[in-house]
């Protein structure tokens, strides 16, 4: 800002008044970005800082066990017990094997459904974006409570088909039950990753497939060498983000919880940190949280890093 | 293909068929074949039980993911356009800070703002749901793409020549231009509140504030208590998701910019 006329403390010039198209002042780019940022601030970065702070806190009481309680600084206490408690890596342990498992069979059916609209080779396209999609439409919850009239022995339809073919299965046991939720994630997020990538394939020029048509490649070969390769980007933010979404999980296995015996109140992270919580140990939970960021910082920016170097960029 | 087709309609249909079931049929008939019609009583059962408290909820959902995206959105579409149109001391930072906010997953947030806004009083009303829902930082990123791509510079340089203020040229101008991606930015804010079930469950206790999500959830829980909720929890899921995947289907392209700005990295 290099405006040295005297300001006059109002927001809006004047009409007819020519000022250098410098763009506009600081109190005006301050009134199109406050709206947002004010409530950024005070919803996100405040709140960041807050559980940070807790985490390092520890309640203290004067003098025996009725004494009233205050908070100190507590070093890294906090931590020191989140990493001693069994539940908390066990339940780690478990988002851990479901996110091996869940998120590279998502995405490995994403990316080749994506490919096969990207094709001729598929007929009634439409149809088959908008079905893989749709399960985005509907929240977390419901989706589980859905899937969980299909789990369940006494309604389900596909209980009783399988039964009926001899085998028996148990969509809510102890072993299959982490399965079970995987599925619901699944079910919600394929369709939806299917239209990021389908969205970065959309964009390559099709000149590309020109000259590997000419030298005779099949569309396997060049869906294989030229597609995945170029919407690798696309691939890895996908991964971020299904990374993410697998460690903050808590609605689906909560809704499974009505119905399962399986499924502890620390089954997840999140579901451990809200149980913290619930018996009033803030500062704990605070740390859980932290915990659970810094691991999915870790892993997020982790998987980047790995797959940039594979990539040679 | 077929297999995953019926896949992703399995459970839909599922429930299609389950809410036109009366409570009786619902374990002792096959859950894929329709016995006898009762949907429009099962609908009235939902929107009278507990004095009407599910189309309470309605509103509730109404007012969180519609009325918040729509502030998200004009909130989120003045900072972007500021962003890719205005040169400003800190533009570079502001908006580094802002893309960090995208890696914050909602669900961390949300007890922290619980702690914070019990101090404030406002734990257990309206606002401790609606105004963390208005922020969005993917949409600001969006919002700055689009106005990027959609925006001429020549354009705002002429508005500014004939004396327009920068919101007149905004709301004029801009706006207009920018206008589908704006409703690109609205369905994923929407999508964003409509999906986020840990912040009003750690913010309210009370009935009349829940959304349909959180409603849902605690009869579903119920059930095992009050067999007869069990139709009500399938019809009133049935309720709100056709709407939302109807406008779904009617605004897909949308959709598809929004996809692919957002894989542009």
């Amino acid at each position: 800002m290099t405006d040295i006329s005297t300001r006059v403390p109002h927001v809006m010039s004047s009409p007819g008044r020519r000022r250098r198209s410098g763009g506009p002042r600081a109190g005006t780019v301050a009134a199109f970005v406050t709206p947002f940022f004010l409530p950024f601030l005070l919803f996100y970065v405040v709140p960041v800082g807050y559980a940070l702070w807790q985490s390092f806190r520890v309640v203290r009481r004067t003098g025996g066990q009725y004494g009233t309680s205050y908070t100190a600084f507590g070093g890294l206490d906090q931590y020191a017990q989140v990493f001693q408690n069994t539940e908390f890596w066990s339940s780690i342990g478990r988002i851990g094997l479901f996110g091996i498992v869940q998120v590279p069979v998502m995405l490995f059916v994403a990316l080749v459904m994506a490919l096969l609209l990207d094709t001729p080779l598929l007929r009634v396209k439409a149809f088959f974006r908008i079905t893989a999609f749709m399960p985005y439409a509907v929240p977390g919850v419901i989706a589980a409570i859905m899937w969980s009239y299909l789990y369940s022995p006494q309604l389900s339809p596909v209980v009783d088909l399988l039964t009926s073919v001899g085998w028996q299965p148990d969509f809510l046991g102890p072993g299959a039950v982490l399965w079970s939720a995987a599925n619901v994630s699944t079910w919600l997020w394929t369709g939806y990753n299917m239209l990021i990538m389908y969205a970065a394939l959309q964009a390559i020029p099709q000149e590309l497939y020109e000259a590997a048509k000419i030298d005779g490649a099949s569309q396997w070969t060049i869906a294989w060498r030229i597609k995945v390769p170029i919407i690798a980007p696309s691939i890895v933010l996908t991964t971020v983000f299904s990374i993410i979404g697998t460690l903050q999980l808590y609605a689906e296995p909560a809704v499974l919880r009505q119905i399962s015996s399986n499924i502890s109140s620390t089954f997840t992270p999140n579901m451990l940190a809200y149980a913290v919580a619930s018996g009033n140990n803030y500062q704990q939970a605070a740390a859980i949280s932290v915990v659970i960021a810094l691991i999915t910082f870790v892993l997020s920016f982790g998987f980047m890093r790995l797959t940039s170097k594979r990539a040679g960029l | 293909m077929l297999l995953l087709t019926v896949y992703f309609l399995l459970p839909i249909y599922f429930l299609i068929v389950a809410a036109t079931k009366p409570q009786g049929d619902l374990a002792s008939t096959n859950g894929l074949v329709f016995s006898h019609f009762n949907l429009f009583d099962n609908i009235r059962v939902l929107f009278t039980r507990s004095d009407g408290i599910f189309g309470r909820w309605a509103v509730n959902t109404v007012i969180y993911a519609v009325l918040g995206a729509a502030v998200g959105t004009l909130v989120s579409a003045l900072c972007g356009y500021a962003l890719a149109k205005f040169s400003f001391r800190g533009r570079e930072f502001l908006f580094s800070v802002i893309l960090g906010g995208v890696l914050v997953p909602t669900t961390a947030l949300a007890l922290p703002l619980f702690l914070l806004f019990s101090a404030t009083g406002i734990v257990n009303t309206y606002l401790a749901v609606f105004l963390p829902s208005i922020v969005s930082p993917f949409g600001v990123y969006l919002a700055r793409i689009f106005a990027n791509a959609a925006v001429p510079q020549e354009l705002i340089e002429s508005a500014r020549l004939d004396g327009a203020g920068e919101f007149r040229t905004f709301f004029s101008v801009a706006f207009r231009l920018m206008t589908p991606a704006l409703v690109t930015i609205f369905l994923f804010q929407f999508v964003a509140i409509w999906n986020n079930f840990f912040l009003p469950m750690v913010m309210l206790q009370k009935e009349s504030l829940f959304p349909i999500t959180l409603g849902l959830y605690q009869w579903n829980g119920q059930t095992a208590r009050a067999p007869l909720l069990q139709q009500s929890v399938i019809t009133g899921s049935l309720v709100s998701i056709v709407p939302v995947i109807i406008v779904f289907i009617l605004l897909q392209r949308f959709w598809r910019t929004g996809l692919a700005a957002g894989s542009l990295k």
